[in-house]
């Protein structure tokens, strides 16, 4: 599997993590590797974006993991040009590279379970060599998962290496701009070095549906506070 | 009888009290037990006390948050205990988002005789109340009971992970994923910020916040770690929020082990000041590090707990397990240092003769009075009998919690909902 982590290696190299085929440079293997793990993160941070109230660290280090790669791979210039792929690697090796060793782990937590509903969808969608599973590039049967990925891929290739951060834009709006009013007892943003942490949040507008309801608590706390 | 195994029982937290007499549990379905250990007979001198069960309760319930319609967990993240000052016991239990203060006391009296009520309590009829006479104190059966004192809420965006009780009794702190807030133990609609790292724009985020803890002697300081593997020691003297730290501890990046799971292997799952109040260590997924406070670029000691992960790190990202927190805990002297990992496996090491040992928590191995055997995890090659090898390993079974009596060898162990607790041979 990944010795040691993935580690970046030369494409005099021969020497293969996976033990791969005879006489294929290293290069293509890694890259391999580290296309699966990219598919990986983004299907891990997709369900993040499902879940009910994500872990923030969790979604920040996948995140943060996601954007190395796609730094790399953009120094690389392997970003928007797909490696070519190895005759005979099936994306079945892809999935074997990945085993799993948790025996009862998936049964518990539905988190730790994330394996590719179908192994075609990890394929990157401008893979232009036909899929050894027979399905010569057509995707009928990944539809709405490919969709989703393709999107993602998207955000991340029309925009500026650091385009990323557009993986958090959703979760911005709906979780996070309610933050100034949920925190109004405490002291909030930083605004500078000088300023008492406990004064107040005025800054940010509360959305408009909450002002009512909390306006008078944060008049009251104001008044604490200030005292 | 088989006990069902539930998901509400799965333990999240263990913390003996300052003496050592009480231990507290939180677990999933936001319940606290206490166990008490037993006071030594006078006749029995060498038998040690056993914990037995002192009181249970329910310290948190699930909630629902309208506003952002996300249900609120009751999982107990964290138990922190006050010092005894009285009769009776305060601890603090939190789990995402509200912090409580909990009183549990005894009581072994009952007042009877009362004029206005019969014995089951229910009101006289006035008429027929034709004396008086005073209530009288008579010993009962001992009930221990708990009572929330008090409730610190909405204070919180992101999820609480760290609570810690100050040197001066008069504060603790509460801290989530970007901030830290600082409370007074009589104020509960109130609290202070001294850490803010959220950033203006969220999608800059790259770090939080993953521990904190007062120092044990300093009123005045604190540390706290981060996602990105660093430790920030801040003194609250220098300003009222403090954003910037007195001391940032950082071990410079190791190239030859570089990987795309570096950043996430680095980040620190827990952090703790020694008794001593001189060092901290620091727990990361593959590796526990004791630092000098004085000593800010590198740790002083390193301790491997599972590096035979190490080449496993990609399957452990994809199953999540990268992701589990294990918690590290000082013994008394601060001599020995110990942390959990998975099989049930417990690890600890002698920090003066540099000896570790594996231990494992299960029924299947150990009985009581039976001493435990060390384990042994082979990594390659011939596997000898009585090892076990990596993929053998079961993941699903891992330590997250211990905690180690304050002055004995005495260990609290957290084996998803078993409690196990491990005491020294006596002679």
């Amino acid at each position: 599997m990944f010795a040691r982590g993935l580690k970046r290696k030369s494409s005099e190299d021969a020497e293969d993590a996976d033990g791969g085929v005879a006489g294929l440079p290293a290069a293509p293997s890694y890259t391999l590797q580290r296309q699966s793990l990219l598919d990986m993160s983004l299907v891990k941070l997709q369900l993040c974006h499902m879940l009910v109230e994500p872990n923030l660290c969790r979604s920040v280090l996948i995140a943060n993991t996601v954007r190395q790669i796609q730094e790399e791979m953009t120094q690389d210039g392997t970003w928007r040009v797909v490696a070519p792929q190895a005759a005979g690697r099936a994306p079945l090796d892809r999935l074997v590279s990945t085993e799993i060793l948790c025996r009862s782990g998936r049964e518990q937590e539905g988190e730790g379970d994330c394996p590719l509903p179908d192994p075609a969808p990890g394929q990157a969608p401008r893979r232009p060599q036909s899929s050894p599973w027979g399905l010569d590039g057509s995707r009928e049967g990944r539809g709405g998962f490919q969709k989703s990925l393709d999107h993602i891929f998207e955000t991340l290739e029309n925009k500026t290496p650091g385009s990323v951060e557009e993986l958090f834009s959703d979760v911005d709006s709906s979780y996070y701009d309610l933050d100034a009013v949920l925190t109004g007892m405490v002291g909030g943003a930083p605004t500078g070095p000088g300023l008492p942490a406990f004064a107040p949040t005025a800054a940010a507008p509360p959305s408009s549906t909450c002002r009512s309801d909390l306006g008078e608590l944060e008049h009251t706390v104001e008044i604490l506070v200030e005292t | 009888m088989e006990l069902k195994k539930t998901q509400a029982d799965i333990i999240s937290t263990v913390e003996f009290n300052h003496t050592g007499e009480l231990l507290a549990t939180g677990d999933k379905g936001g319940r606290v037990v206490i166990f008490q250990r037993e006071q030594e007979s006078k006749n029995q001198v060498h038998r040690r006390g056993e914990y037995n069960v002192y009181s249970t309760f329910q310290s948190h319930e699930p909630e629902f948050d309208y506003l952002k319609s996300l249900e609120i967990e009751e999982k107990i993240n964290k138990i922190r205990w006050l010092p005894q000052q009285n009769a009776a016991y305060f601890l603090l239990s939190t789990n995402d988002k509200t912090v409580k203060l909990w009183k549990v006391s005894e009581r072994d009296k009952r007042p009877e005789g009362y004029n206005l009520k019969d014995e089951e309590g229910r009101l006289r009829d006035p008429a027929t109340i034709t004396t008086l006479r005073v209530p009288v104190l008579r010993p009962m059966d001992l009930m221990v009971e708990a009572t929330p004192r008090r409730v610190f809420a909405n204070a919180h965006t992101y999820h609480i992970n760290s609570i810690s009780v100050n040197s001066d009794y008069e504060t603790y702190m509460s801290a989530d994923d970007l901030r830290i807030n600082l409370w007074n133990f009589e104020i509960t609609n109130q609290s202070f910020n001294i850490v803010d790292i959220k950033p203006a724009n969220m999608e800059e985020l790259t770090e939080v916040i993953t521990a904190a803890e007062f120092h044990p002697h300093h009123c005045n300081t604190f540390v706290y770690s981060s996602s990105k593997g660093t430790i920030r020691l801040c003194d609250m003297r220098a300003s009222a929020l403090c954003d910037r730290h007195t001391k940032f501890f950082e071990e410079p990046e190791d190239p030859s082990n570089r990987s795309f799971f570096s950043e996430i292997i680095s980040s620190i799952s827990d952090v703790k000041f020694s008794h001593s109040g001189r060092y901290i260590m620091t727990r990361d997924y593959l590796t526990v590090k004791v630092w000098d406070l004085n000593m800010e670029n590198r740790p002083i000691e390193t301790y491997q707990v599972h590096d035979y992960l190490r080449s496993k790190l990609c399957s452990l990202y994809e199953n999540d397990c990268i992701f589990d927190k294990f918690e590290c805990v000082w013994n008394g002297s601060d001599s020995v240092i110990m942390t959990g990992s998975y099989n049930n496996f417990f690890r600890m090491f002698d920090r003066n003769t540099k000896r570790d040992v594996t231990l494992e928590a299960s029924r299947e191995n150990s009985k009581p009075r039976a001493i435990l055997k060390p384990r042994k995890v082979c990594v390659g090659g011939k596997r000898r009998k009585d090892e076990i090898s990596v993929d053998s390993l079961d993941f699903s079974k891992k330590i997250l919690h211990t905690a180690w009596h304050p002055s004995e060898n005495i260990i609290a162990v957290a084996a998803t909902n078993n409690l196990y607790i491990f005491q020294d041979k006596v002679n």
